[in-house]
């Protein structure tokens, strides 16, 4: 392997890892906030992709990414308030179960509705426009998922530890209860999670989308678990984690591929999680925690 | 008083036995005119087989509260198995015909009794190894690793350096299926009602006991890895039995038929019947098999009055299947039999609460108005 | 400390018994002895340590450092390590005795059983069940003899040494009662039965009075002194009601942050300064 390809399959790996991490952030806010694997995460961000074909349809690209992130955005919190709210009292495994439940409709409702066969993604022309530098070429989304991941994540970062609602989200990951007793409205924050979550699926979407050119229905769960897997080794709850994770697993496949064991790239995966789990149970940057007796 | 108690079990044995005969002599119907019913059938097996995975899922989910999703996995490990060793020798050509079929297994064959033990010894060894890393992990953690682990089988198997043995995307074809009904039916029934005699032992108590508080089991001097293990590993043999039955009467399986969405097939199967009952998953798994037939007309087109309704068309099944299973899981979260079973005593109780239930409901509506 | 001359042989014996959590130290160099047969008593305000010093001799946590001993088997012995070795706050003796640990089964099949502070039941399961789950533990049977009904004999002598225990505790009428659906002081009842039921020869109880009125806690004084007659148990408790504790104990530990101020008869901690200062001052807090 020539170092320019290796250069090449690298920028392909940081690419994919940065729509992975925004993916993965998803499901860190969520889990942090609600102890709940949010299946139905990567089904959003399927919807988002399908969101955008028709948004392309018949809008200007930018109109159209802006039509895609809200009603990703009010996808996202509407399944919360439909699926997840009216279980907050019930065991975690209900909760989870329903998680399953939603994603297990999306997937069908979007077999339904836009049938099982891939549909083209449609294409940005500025993202996909072919930049050269030196031996190396790749689209311009290649380029650009780093770095916009990058933006998010201090965005999000300042938003936490900065904003009255980021105090609100950290209060209510670190005791539900007491965050209730100091008069933070749970639901709202819970609610503001859903959407920030879903904005950033429906960005990784675009992203990934754009260098895949095709979304079909069961496009989201593999992506989805894996992002899932890239947050709970960066240390579930912790957003460096998890994008640190997305990079990893982006990377990891990446060579995985290049090296002739595409079969493997997404068993992977969860070897990955199984020995994080083995040597640090609570991923990279999680915090520990233990049962009272 | 005595009298009556002993009595009335000599009357539900009898209805027992008046049901298996019922059962049977259905069974008997079919078998004699199979060719005619082969669509019900092909159903019945279907729930048949499900209900096995599902008992053995409700043993790690609903009796020990282990909350695997590795059902597909261990599924694929019996169905496998089952194909290669049963496959008849010289059909083998034919099936491999693309890579040609390893030496080693060019020639091994058995009667397919042996290889659904077989089947479900392998399914139960892997369980083994995999269950000490994996059964150290808390609720969702432990989800997603089996999930994982599911899906790592998965690629091995359609991994091209295992053509000559899985024989890679082309999956396995003649398998030969059930010599008659019979076996299908008594082969789920026998593997169902091992699992039911273990549920209600003294193991099965001690799984009950792991669910409720990890802690206390301990404190009743329980070894917690080790009788999680053990539920783990018995629910892995009768899930690779159920998919060496599954490979049995599909005649033909691929690793795609091992997917996650499997899984959560049987899932949804046990949450219908209820975490924690065994007659729920059984029941649970014959009406969802049947009912995705039933809802099959949403897949036609629909016309009333020589106006198609735009909803009906192919898929409008799952869509209505998946929207029932969240009405399920959001508003009757104990699923049809919560965490109980199946009595006479419950039956008879049930039938006579029927006509109260009416009243009382006419008693409330006078309340209200 | 007074060396306590009983003629008893010992049963449970800590030396140097420390818990720290990170740089936490719950509890600090704890050294006590029951012998057999007695009632002892772990007192001290909340927050002391002395659930942690349960959590230490049952196996739920490991002591970072010292030894425990029951019935002249050592079944904890610790150094501390890695990271702890820099933050460890007490002093190390270099030892020569092996590191030693067991896992809470171990111990409880060793015979030491326990209750929790926050009554810990198989809340769905029926009272009887809660109680023949115990029994498991001791049956010579196996997985396949279970399944197929060839342990019947050993099931039977399970089942009626059950309904035995929940006679003698006159819990037999409840029997097919959901444990979670008893009211409190029952459930305590239970959890105390479920406990004897494996058979122990030492006894923890952590707060078995706590949330019950002063006729509660006398019926439970009662309790405690005939099980220990009727099974010949010994006694190791940790309790705020001081009536109750100043009635039953052979002898007394009192801790308070984490480290044993005091030591020995009701009368004697009754009149001990240290105690009144630290814990006796608080005591009608404690109560309620």
């Amino acid at each position: 392997m020539s170092f320019t390809t290796f250069l090449q399959q690298c920028l392909t790996g940081i690419s994919l890892g940065g729509a992975y991490a925004l993916i993965a952030i998803g499901y860190t806010l969520v889990y942090g906030i609600l102890r709940l694997i949010n299946f139905a995460h990567g089904d959003i961000f399927m919807m988002a992709g399908y969101f955008m074909i028709f948004a392309m349809a018949s809008l200007p690209w930018y109109i159209a990414i802006v039509v895609v992130l809200i009603v990703t955005v009010l996808l996202g919190i509407s399944i919360e308030h439909v699926a997840y709210r009216p279980l907050r009292n019930a065991p975690r495994m209900s909760v989870m179960i329903s998680a399953i439940g939603v994603s297990y409709l999306l997937q069908n409702l979007a077999t339904y509705l836009f049938t099982a066969l891939p549909k083209g993604y449609p294409e940005i022309p500025f993202l996909k426009k072919i930049f050269q530098i030196g031996g190396l070429s790749a689209s311009f989304v290649t380029f650009l998922t780093p770095v916009i991941t990058l933006i998010v994540v201090y965005a999000l970062i300042t938003l936490i530890h900065k904003t009255k609602i980021g105090m609100a989200m950290r209060a209510v990951s670190k005791d539900y209860d007491t965050a209730a007793l100091m008069g933070i409205k749970i639901n709202r924050v819970i609610t503001f999670t859903f959407a920030v979550g879903s904005l950033l699926a429906a960005i990784g979407s675009i992203l990934y989308f754009t260098d895949r050119m095709t979304v079909f229905p069961f496009s989201g769960s593999l992506p989805g678990l894996k992002c899932f897997v890239a947050a709970v080794f960066g240390g579930i709850g912790s957003i460096p984690g998890a994008v640190i994770g997305g990079f990893i697993l982006g990377l990891g496949e990446t060579a995985l591929v290049a090296m002739g064991y595409s079969t493997f790239s997404d068993a992977f995966t969860f070897v990955l999680l199984i020995v994080i789990l083995l040597i640090k149970p609570t991923g990279l940057f999680g915090e520990k925690t233990t049962d009272k007796v | 008083m005595k009298n009556t108690k002993n009595n009335r079990t000599i009357k539900y044995k009898l209805y027992s036995l008046g049901a298996l005969l019922v059962t049977l002599l259905i069974l008997g119907f079919l078998q004699v005119n199979s060719s005619q019913y082969s669509y019900q059938i092909s159903i019945l097996e279907r729930s048949a087989i499900y209900a096995v995975v599902a008992v053995s899922m409700n043993l790690l989910t609903g009796f020990t509260g282990l909350f695997s999703l590795g059902q597909a996995g261990f599924m694929a490990i019996g169905a496998y198995i089952v194909a290669i060793l049963t496959i008849p020798v010289e059909q083998r050509a034919s099936v491999y015909y693309v890579n040609g079929i390893s030496p080693a297994i060019a020639n091994l064959q058995c009667p397919f009794w042996l290889a659904l033990i077989i089947a479900g010894l392998v399914a139960a060894g892997i369980a083994a190894l995999m269950g000490i890393p994996v059964l150290r992990l808390k609720s969702d953690y432990l989800a997603i690793a089996t999930l994982g682990f599911s899906e790592i089988i998965r690629a091995v198997i359609a991994a091209p350096q295992l053509d000559r043995i899985t024989n890679g995307s082309y999956g396995l074809k003649s398998i030969p299926g059930f010599p008659n009904l019979f076996v299908a039916f008594g082969l789920c029934a026998l593997c169902i009602l091992l699992m039911v005699l273990l549920i209600n032992s003294s193991y099965g108590r001690v799984f009950k006991a792991i669910r409720e508080d990890e802690i206390a089991a301990q404190a009743m001097g329980l070894n917690l890895f080790r009788y999680k293990q053990m539920a783990f590993i018995i629910s892995s043999f009768f899930t690779g039995i159920g998919g060496g039955l599954l490979a049995m009467f599909m005649r033909s399986i691929d690793s795609k038929t091992f997917s996650i969405n499997l899984t959560y097939d049987i899932l949804l199967i046990v949450v219908l019947g209820g975490i924690g009952s065994i007659t729920g998953s059984v029941l649970g798994a014959f009406l969802v098999t049947a009912g995705r037939e039933w809802l099959r007309f949403f897949d036609n087109p629909l016309y009333i009055g020589g106006i198609q309704i735009p909803l009906f068309r192919s898929g409008f099944r799952m869509v209505v299947f998946s929207i029932l299973l969240m009405v399920v899981v959001l508003f009757y979260s104990r699923g049809i039999m919560g965490n109980n079973e199946f009595s006479w005593a419950g039956l008879g109780r049930l039938v006579k609460g029927i006509p109260d239930r009416f009243t009382k409901k006419k008693q409330k509506g006078d309340n209200t108005l | 400390m007074t060396e306590h001359t009983n003629n008893k042989p010992n049963i449970l014996h800590l030396e140097n018994v420390t818990m720290q959590f990170g740089g936490v130290v719950a509890v600090n160099g704890l050294s006590l002895d029951v012998n057999e047969g007695e009632i002892v008593a772990l007192i001290g305000p909340n927050g002391a340590g002395k659930t942690t010093a349960f959590n230490c001799v049952t196996g739920i946590y490991e002591p970072t450092y010292g030894q425990v001993q029951f019935q002249e088997e050592t079944i904890f012995s610790n150094m501390p390590k890695g990271k702890m070795r820099k933050m460890y706050a007490g002093s190390v003796h270099p030892r020569t005795v092996p590191i030693v640990k067991n896992t809470p089964d171990a111990i409880t099949q060793k015979g030491i059983a326990r209750t929790f502070q926050n009554i810990r039941l198989f809340g769905q399961l029926s009272v009887f069940d809660n109680v023949l789950i115990a029994k498991h533990m001791r049956a010579k049977q196996n997985v396949f003899s279970a399944t197929l009904r060839l342990n019947h004999k050993e099931e039977e002598r399970m089942r009626s040494e059950t309904m035995a225990l929940l006679e003698e505790q006159n819990l037999a009428h409840l029997k097919d009662e959901i444990a979670s659906s008893l009211p409190y002081g029952l459930q305590r009842r239970l959890e105390i039965a479920r406990a004897l039921a494996t058979e122990p020869k030492l006894l923890l109880l952590d707060e078995p009075a706590a949330g019950m009125n002063p006729q509660e806690t006398q019926d439970l004084t009662d309790f405690i002194k005939q099980i220990r007659e009727s099974y010949h148990l010994t006694v190791f408790m940790i309790e705020h009601h001081m009536d109750l504790v100043m009635q039953i104990s052979d002898r007394i530990y009192v801790l308070d942050f984490g480290k044993l101020i005091a030591h020995g008869t009701p009368e004697e901690i009754q009149n001990n300064e240290k105690v009144i200062e630290a814990y006796l001052g608080v005591s009608d807090d404690a109560e309620d």
